[in-house]
């Protein structure tokens, strides 16, 4: 499969005393017809990485590689096949919706009608009406809109459902899944694990500027070692030895155990073998059980069992 | 069917700025309005009024049944202290006093820094002086001499043509553009195959778009409630409402080229705004500054383009012999715009 992104060892230094290492050493390969996450908390350095991708940016070293050309070398030609949607940009609150695409339009040596455009974003019956009109999700779906006008092969969206109702997320996740429909490419930042997990073929963890994983959802949720999480807590102060995430980890079907705010978490691959045991250990050691639920792993567990902490909490590095 | 990029630039431009009626009103309201104010308070008065106060003394009735024969003295008579009073406060031009001292003629009390002062001293004392049996040796005949060209509102109108010009190329480029560079608008121009010339051009014409509204109005209004007309050719003083444009939308892109907030950008408005304001001879003629001061003067834009603008409109000059500020203009406009390409940052 031909790659449509190809990153090798990119750094980026932000001059400051001390200097901020946005990106330090990612690596990053994205095949053609993929819809790739990079997945991390906040300041993990994913804008940096998409807007260096997206040739907004220059990167301190590293190789890039956008459909097999190279940014400094053929901009006109990788801008004419790619869609972006920045994180943040206000569209001009006074131009209709038709008039913003039209603008955007005569940007671009080939793309699709305003008119196409509205309807894949489900705009059709806003065409006339002011941006300014618009509610929040609308907007975001015009800047997706503005995003296809070029009709690209490969379109990067940072953070697009940032601050949406879960109604609009869900709008513009099939907008992305029915641009994937096409064979395109998408390449998108997020820092819901849910929106990767249902997105994306592949998702890279990235923290402080690196990938720390990468593979499918699955293939990544696979290597905790179990599918399953048991969540519980015990009643405290009942004068027994406190329960130790060592005395839990030899239970059969336990890959790994932690342990946070007085809540275990276990990742076990079959809760079946796995439950009895837990409640019979936990009978053994006299505690009592005061919360207990099981639920499917998610790409949160693998990102907490990864750093130790968890995708939105603020992060210092920025 | 694509249209053009920069046809497409400058439409969204005139767009945003029609649909939003406080700019609209800012723009072409305000110099209107400036130019009715002044014009009122500089109109002519067709025949000037003499305001005396006669002291209260032993010829007073004298002076007052003299001066009160002739139609244009208000004549008042009043003690010493409300008389000084009213000199002071300039509700009263001229004081004239009757003592014992002056034998048969009258002291004359004003401020001879005053110019109603002196005018109605002399009026004063001819009429008293005539009154008094004086015979002119001979009648004089007053024509009247009243053409426009000479007036204020004469001179006003291509000061307020230069200001509004400055202003609209400021505001309308420097101001735009940092608004869009905040929005993140410009970056995300910048991320399509967008051409930067395109996004140039597309700011420069629909600048001039407005341009010619701005000038026509004001123009037209002049003409029609001033009578102020251009006595040079109409081409030359285009040429110079287009240049002195481009001139200062060259200093609207050099303010905006790095500024992100719209305080810096106002700020920096101001830091070239105002010299020039005072400096440049928009309400008086900047021949008012010291000698030595004179060559900076004419050095800046805004006083080569109000001062080739009065030699057009005021005097009928040609444009060619007004080449040193077209030069001034064109070197202004060149250099900023140069400057501002150099430097501008697009996020």
């Amino acid at each position: 499969m031909p790659n449509a992104i190809v990153c090798r060892q990119l750094y980026k230094q932000y001059p400051g005393k001390p200097p901020v290492d946005a990106v330090n050493g990612l690596d990053l390969t994205v095949g053609v017809g993929e819809c790739f996450g990079l997945l991390g908390p906040n300041g993990a350095g994913k804008t940096t990485t998409i807007e260096i991708l997206e040739g907004l940016l220059e990167a301190s070293r590293g190789e890039v590689e956008i459909l097999g050309m190279k940014w400094g070398q053929a901009d006109d030609a990788i801008r004419q096949q790619i869609g972006i949607s920045l994180q943040e940009t206000k569209l001009s609150e006074k131009l209709t919706v038709l008039e913003t695409l039209t603008l955007f339009r005569s940007f671009y040596n080939q793309g699709i009608e305003p008119a196409e455009a509205v309807a894949r974003v489900s705009l059709e019956e806003k065409l006339g009406a002011r941006v300014g009109k618009l509610s929040g999700g609308q907007k975001q779906r015009l800047a997706v809109a503005c995003a296809l006008i070029g009709d690209p092969k490969l379109l990067f969206m940072d953070e697009p459902t940032t601050g949406l109702d879960p109604q609009s997320r869900r709008q513009l996740w099939d907008i992305i899944r029915s641009f994937k429909d096409l064979g395109r490419t998408v390449l998108l930042t997020t820092h819901y694990m849910d929106e990767a997990e249902r997105l994306c073929d592949r998702v890279a963890v990235v923290d402080h500027g690196k990938t720390i994983a990468q593979g499918s959802p699955r293939e990544l949720i696979a290597s905790l070692g179990g599918e399953h999480i048991l969540d519980f807590s015990v009643t405290s102060s009942n004068g027994n030895p406190a329960l130790t995430p060592t005395n839990l980890s030899d239970l059969p079907a336990v890959r790994s155990v932690r342990m946070e705010d007085g809540i275990y978490s276990l990742a076990v691959t079959e809760p079946h073998v796995a439950l009895p045991a837990l409640l019979d250990r936990l009978r053994q050691m006299n505690q009592e059980l005061s919360n207990l639920t099981t639920r499917h792993a998610s790409l949160e567990d693998v990102f907490v069992t990864l750093t130790g902490r968890h995708l939105r909490e603020e992060s210092s590095a920025s | 069917m694509k249209s053009s990029p920069i046809v497409q630039l400058t439409l969204a431009r005139l767009r945003e700025f029609f649909r939003e009626p406080e700019a609209v009103f800012w723009v072409y309201g305000f110099p209107i309005l400036m130019a009715v104010l002044l014009g009122i308070a500089f109109r002519e008065q067709p025949i000037e009024r003499i305001t005396v106060d006669v002291q209260e003394g032993a010829r007073a009735e004298t002076a007052t049944t003299a001066l009160k024969a002739v139609q244009k003295f208000d004549v008042r008579t009043c003690e010493d202290a409300t008389c000084r009073m009213r000199l002071r406060t300039g509700k009263t031009q001229l004081v004239v006093v009757s003592s014992e001292a002056s034998g048969p003629g009258f002291d004359y009390l004003y401020d001879p820094a005053r110019s109603d002062s002196v005018l109605a001293r002399k009026e004063t004392d001819d009429a008293l002086q005539r009154a008094a049996g004086r015979q002119d040796t001979f009648t004089a005949n007053d024509r009247e001499f009243k053409e426009p060209g000479g007036r204020y509102i004469d001179f006003l109108i291509p000061g307020l043509l230069g200001m509004s010009i400055m202003g609209g190329g400021l505001w309308g480029v420097g101001f735009v553009t940092v608004d869009m560079r905040i929005r993140k608008l410009l970056k995300r121009f910048l991320a399509t195959p967008m051409k930067k010339t395109h996004f140039l051009g597309g700011v420069m014409i629909s600048r001039l778009c407005f341009l010619i509204p701005e000038v026509v109005v004001l123009l037209i209004f002049a003409a029609l409630a001033f009578g102020v007309k251009i006595y040079g050719s109409v081409a030359s003083a285009a040429f110079l409402i287009l240049l002195g444009s481009m001139t200062f939308s060259g200093f609207g892109l050099l303010v905006a080229s790095r500024a992100k907030t719209i305080e810096a950008v106002s700020g920096l408005m101001n830091v070239v705004m105002l010299p020039m304001w005072m400096l440049s001879g928009i309400f008086f003629s900047s021949s008012r500054y010291p000698e030595a001061a004179q060559p900076l003067i004419r050095l800046l834009p805004l006083t080569a383009l109000i001062d080739a603008l009065r030699a057009v409109m005021i005097d009928g000059a040609s444009i060619f012999s007004q080449t040193s500020q077209v030069v001034v203009l064109a070197i202004w406009g060149s250099m900023t715009f140069l400057i501002a390409l150099k430097i501008f940052r697009w996020q």
